[in-house]
C-alpha cells in the first residue's frame, strides 16, 4: 500500500501542469470563449505534441494504457487553468464509452480519430430517445461542447449509438450558456439513423465511471487555483495598514478551503485508484469523489470571489471563469444530493 | 500509487483477527465494546500488558524496543481489526503514541532503553503534562517551574487537562526551568513519576459527568537530573516533535473507533424510521464520506516519505477529524431524537451515542482548538503573516 503518486506520475503532472499553464492562458481562454468554447490550437498539440489524449485507452487499443489516476491527474492540471478545450466530453465520456462498449470496428474506425484530435466528439443523454424503425428521435437538452462535435454518443434509457453530426434529421443549436468554456448544445434527433453499441449497459457505465472521477479531479484542480491565487492577492493587498492576509475574519475563510481541498484531493485519487484496482468501494468512492469536490470547488470559487473584493466581481478577473465552472460541475452528471442519496442507500443496503 | 493489500498482508489480518477474537472472546470478554476511556481501568491495564506479551502493543516501532517492524499496510490492518474485534480503546494510547516515539527520536540510549521496552509491555503508563490554567492555546506561557537541586529536579506548579493522570504511572512535564525566562525559551521536557507525595491528582467532572481529565499539582515534586528529554532550555523543541507524533499511525485506530460510532447511528436509524428521512439520508451519507476521506487523507500522510515538506493532509487532519466527530455527535441526536436525551440510569451516565454528543465538544477543543487550528493552517500552509503578539 502506497498512497502516493509513483515518479511516472510525478512526471505526468509536472508535464501536464507547465503544459497549461502555458498554453490556456487568460487570453487564449477568452478568445475561446467568444466562440465555441473551444482553444484550437490547445486542443491539436494537447492531442498531438503530448499524446495526453491517449491515456486511460487501452493499448491494445492503439492507447497509452494507464488508467483514471493519470487521466485524473490531467483532468486536475486542466481544471487548474479552465481550460477550454473539449477534453471531457470527446476523451473522457466518448471515448471511455466506445472502448468499453463499442464494436471491433467501431473502436477502430472512431478512436484512433479522437485520441488525435482530429474529431471531436459529445456526449448527451436523451431520456425521451425512441427508436421507432424510421430512426432516433428525441432530445438531447445539455450537451457540453456539443456545437463542436463532429459525432455523437446518444443514450438513452435502452441503449447507446454514434451518431454523426452532419447525418440528415440531426439539428444542433449552441445554447448560450454561463459556463463559456464548455458551452451546451441541444441536439434534437428526428429519425436519425444511428449506429447502436454493441454493449450499451458497459459503454454508459464506462462513460460514468470516468466522467465522476474526472470532473472530481477537474473541480480539484479549480478549487487549489482558487486558493492560490487568493493566497497571492492576500499577500499584496493592504488596508488599515496590514495586508489583508494578516486578519483572522481573512485567513481563516482560506484555511477552511484548504481543509476542503485536502480531502477532495484524497476523495479523488482513492476513487481514481480503487476503480483502476477495482476495488469494492469503487463505486461509493466515486459518487463521494464527484459530490465532494464538486462542492469544494464551488466554496472555493464564492470564497474566491468574496475574499477580493469588488475587483473579483468584475468581467476582467478570472474569478468568475473558475466560479462558473464550479457551478456547472456540480450539476454535471447527477448533482450532490443525487450522488449522496447513492452512498445513502448503499450504506443501508437498498441497492439493487 | 496502490491502495490494495497483498496476499502477505491478508495473511496478516488473518492472524491479527484470530488472535483478537480470541481473546474478546475469552479471558477479556468482560471488556469487549467499551467505548468510555475511563471505564473498567485495572481491566485495561491488564489488557495493555496482554498486547505487550504477545508483542502486539507498539507493532510500528523497531523490534529491537518491543514492536514488530511492521509495514504500513500492516499497521492499517492491524488498527482495522482491533476495531472490528470490538476491542476497547488503549489508556496508553499517550505512552505508545506520544511519548515512545518522542524517546525513540530524542532520547539518550539509556532512556530507550529504560522506558520503550516497559511500554511495549504495557507496564508504564503515560500521561501527557502540557497545558496549564494560564497556558492553553498559548501553550508557550507554560509556569510550572523546575530547578534543579542536590542532584535532582525539584517541580512546582499545577497541570490541566491531563487526560487519564488518574491511572497513569508517568507524566511528561514541560516546564519553565530558566527563571525570568519566557514563551519558548528555557522550557524543559521532563519525565517523572506520577505516584509521589510531590504530585496531586484532582478530577474534574465534565459536561458529560464523566473524570477523563484532571487537575495535577506539583509541590515540591521530585525527578532524577537525567530525567530530562533533550538538553535543559531544549522542552519547546521536543514538545512540538512530540505534537507531530499525534499525527501517525494512532489516527487510523481512532477512526475505526469512528467507524464503530458510525455504524451505531447507521443501525439507530434503521430502527427507528429516520433512515427514511431524505434529509438525515444526506447527512449519513456526508458523515460516511468524511469519515472515508479521513482515512485516504490519513493513508496519504502516512504514505508521505518526504516530511520536510509541508503535507497539507498532515496539516489539515486535526480540525478535520474533531468537526467532522462533532457533527456526528449532533447527527447521533438528531436520529435519536428525544430517546436521546434521557438516560435510564440514576447517577448520569450515557449510552455511547448521548456520550459521543456530549464528549465531542471537547475534541475542537483540546489538541489545538479549531481556531487555533485555522491560524497555523492559514500561516504554516499557506505562508500568511503571524498573527500579532501582545506584550506578554
Amino acid at each position: 500500500m502506497e498512497f502516493a503518486f509513483t515518479s511516472e506520475q510525478k512526471m505526468i503532472a509536472e508535464t501536464a501542469r507547465v503544459f497549461f499553464t502555458e498554453n490556456a492562458t487568460r487570453e487564449r481562454t477568452r478568445q475561446a470563449m467568444a466562440c465555441d468554447g473551444v482553444d484550437y490550437a490547445l486542443w491539436a498539440s494537447f492531442c498531438q505534441e503530448l499524446g495526453f489524449s491517449a491515456i486511460g485507452i487501452p493499448e491494445n487499443l492503439g492507447g497509452a494504457g494507464l488508467g483514471l489516476v493519470e487521466m485524473a491527474i490531467i483532468a486536475e492540471a486542466a481544471g487548474a487553468q479552465v481550460a477550454a478545450f473539449p477534453m471531457f466530453g470527446s476523451l473522457v465520456l466518448c471515448a471511455q464509452a466506445i472502448a468499453a462498449g463499442g464494436g471491433a470496428g467501431q473502436r477502430e474506425d472512431l478512436l484512433p480519430r479522437l485520441m488525435s484530435g482530429e474529431t471531436i466528439a459529445a456526449y448527451g443523454h436523451a431520456a425521451t430517445l425512441v427508436d421507432d424503425g424510421n430512426g432516433l428521435s428525441g432530445e438531447a437538452a445539455f450537451v457540453a461542447h456539443g456545437a463542436s462535435a463532429r459525432i455523437f454518443v446518444v443514450t438513452g434509457n435502452n441503449g447507446a449509438w454514434i451518431v454523426k453530426a452532419d447525418a440528415p434529421g440531426v439539428s444542433i443549436a449552441q445554447l448560450t450558456t454561463m459556463d463559456q468554456t464548455r458551452p451546451y448544445a441541444r441536439v434534437v434527433l428526428s429519425g436519425v439513423v444511428g449506429e447502436p453499441l454493441a454493449q450499451p449497459g458497459k459503454a454508459i457505465a464506462a462513460a460514468q465511471r470516468a466522467g465522476f472521477v474526472a470532473i472530481a479531479a477537474e473541480a480539484l484542480g479549480g478549487a487549489q487555483a482558487c486558493l492560490d491565487r487568493t493566497v497571492a492577492y492576500a499577500r499584496e493587498r493592504i488596508q488599515f495598514g496590514r495586508s489583508i492576509g494578516s486578519f483572522q475574519a481573512y485567513k481563516h475563510r482560506l484555511a477552511d478551503m484548504m481543509i476542503e481541498i485536502e480531502q477532495a484531493r484524497s476523495a479523488v485519487y482513492w476513487a481514481a485508484c480503487a476503480t483502476d484496482e477495482g476495488a469494492v468501494d469503487a463505486e461509493l468512492a466515486a459518487h463521494a469523489a464527484k459530490s465532494f469536490a464538486a462542492d469544494t470547488y464551488f466554496m472555493c470559487a464564492g470564497n474566491m470571489i468574496q475574499l477580493h473584493g469588488g475587483i473579483g466581481f468584475t468581467w476582467e478577473h478570472d474569478a468568475h471563469l473558475f466560479f462558473k465552472r464550479a457551478r456547472a460541475l456540480q450539476s454535471m452528471l447527477g448533482n450532490g444530493d443525487w450522488h449522496r442519496e447513492q452512498v445513502a442507500a448503499m450504506i443501508f443496503g437498498e441497492m439493487a | 500509487m496502490k491502495l490494495g493489500f497483498s496476499t502477505g498482508d491478508e495473511l496478516f489480518r488473518q492472524e491479527c483477527a484470530d488472535w483478537l477474537n480470541g481473546q474478546m472472546s475469552g479471558e477479556f470478554k468482560d471488556i469487549k465494546g467499551i467505548t468510555k476511556l475511563t471505564a473498567s481501568p485495572e481491566r485495561r491495564k491488564e489488557w495493555e500488558q496482554r498486547l505487550g506479551e504477545a508483542r502486539w502493543g507498539c507493532i510500528g516501532w523497531p523490534i529491537e524496543w518491543g514492536g514488530r517492524g511492521a509495514t504500513l499496510g500492516q499497521q492499517v490492518i492491524f488498527a482495522e481489526e482491533y476495531a472490528r474485534a470490538g476491542v476497547p480503546g488503549r489508556v496508553n494510547h499517550i505512552g505508545v503514541e506520544l511519548a515512545g516515539p518522542t524517546i525513540l527520536a530524542f532520547g539518550t540510549p539509556e532512556q530507550k532503553q529504560r522506558f520503550l521496552p516497559s511500554i511495549a509491555k504495557g507496564m508504564t503508563i503515560f500521561c501527557q503534562g502540557f497545558s496549564e490554567p494560564n497556558a492553553g492555546s498559548d501553550l508557550a506561557g507554560v509556569r510550572t517551574a523546575a530547578r534543579l537541586e542536590g542532584g535532582e529536579w525539584v517541580v512546582n506548579g499545577q497541570k490541566i487537562w491531563t487526560s487519564l493522570a488518574h491511572i497513569a504511572d508517568w507524566i511528561f512535564v514541560l516546564s519553565r526551568s530558566e527563571k525570568g525566562s519566557s514563551g519558548p525559551n528555557g522550557l524543559t521536557f521532563l519525565m517523572m513519576e506520577l505516584r509521589q507525595p510531590g504530585i496531586e491528582v484532582r478530577g474534574i467532572k465534565q459536561i458529560n459527568g464523566d473524570s477523563e481529565f484532571n487537575e495535577t499539582f506539583f509541590t515540591d515534586a521530585r525527578c532524577p537530573a537525567d530525567s530530562l528529554i533533550g538538553a535543559a532550555g531544549d522542552g519547546w523543541r521536543i514538545a512540538m516533535g512530540l505534537l507531530a507524533f499525534e499525527r501517525g499511525v494512532s489516527t487510523l485506530g481512532q477512526q475505526m473507533g469512528f467507524r464503530n460510532e458510525l455504524d451505531e447511528i447507521i443501525r439507530a436509524a434503521k430502527e427507528n424510521g429516520a433512515a427514511r428521512s431524505p434529509l438525515i439520508r444526506q447527512r449519513i451519507a456526508k458523515a460516511e464520506i468524511g469519515l472515508r476521506l479521513m482515512r485516504y487523507g490519513a493513508l496519504r500522510m502516512l504514505s508521505n516519505a518526504d516530511h520536510s515538506k509541508i503535507d497539507g493532509a498532515a496539516l489539515t487532519y486535526k480540525i478535520q477529524w474533531a468537526s467532522w466527530r462533532r457533527g456526528l455527535g449532533e447527527l447521533a441526536m438528531d436520529v435519536l431524537g428525544q430517546a436521546g436525551e434521557v438516560t435510564d440510569t440514576n447517577d448520569y451516565e450515557w449510552a455511547a451515542l448521548p456520550n459521543l454528543f456530549l464528549f465531542s465538544r471537547a475534541d475542537t477543543i483540546y489538541g489545538g482548538t479549531n481556531q487555533i487550528q485555522r491560524n497555523l493552517i492559514a500561516e504554516r500552509g499557506l505562508g500568511m503573516p503571524r498573527e500579532p503578539r501582545g506584550d506578554a
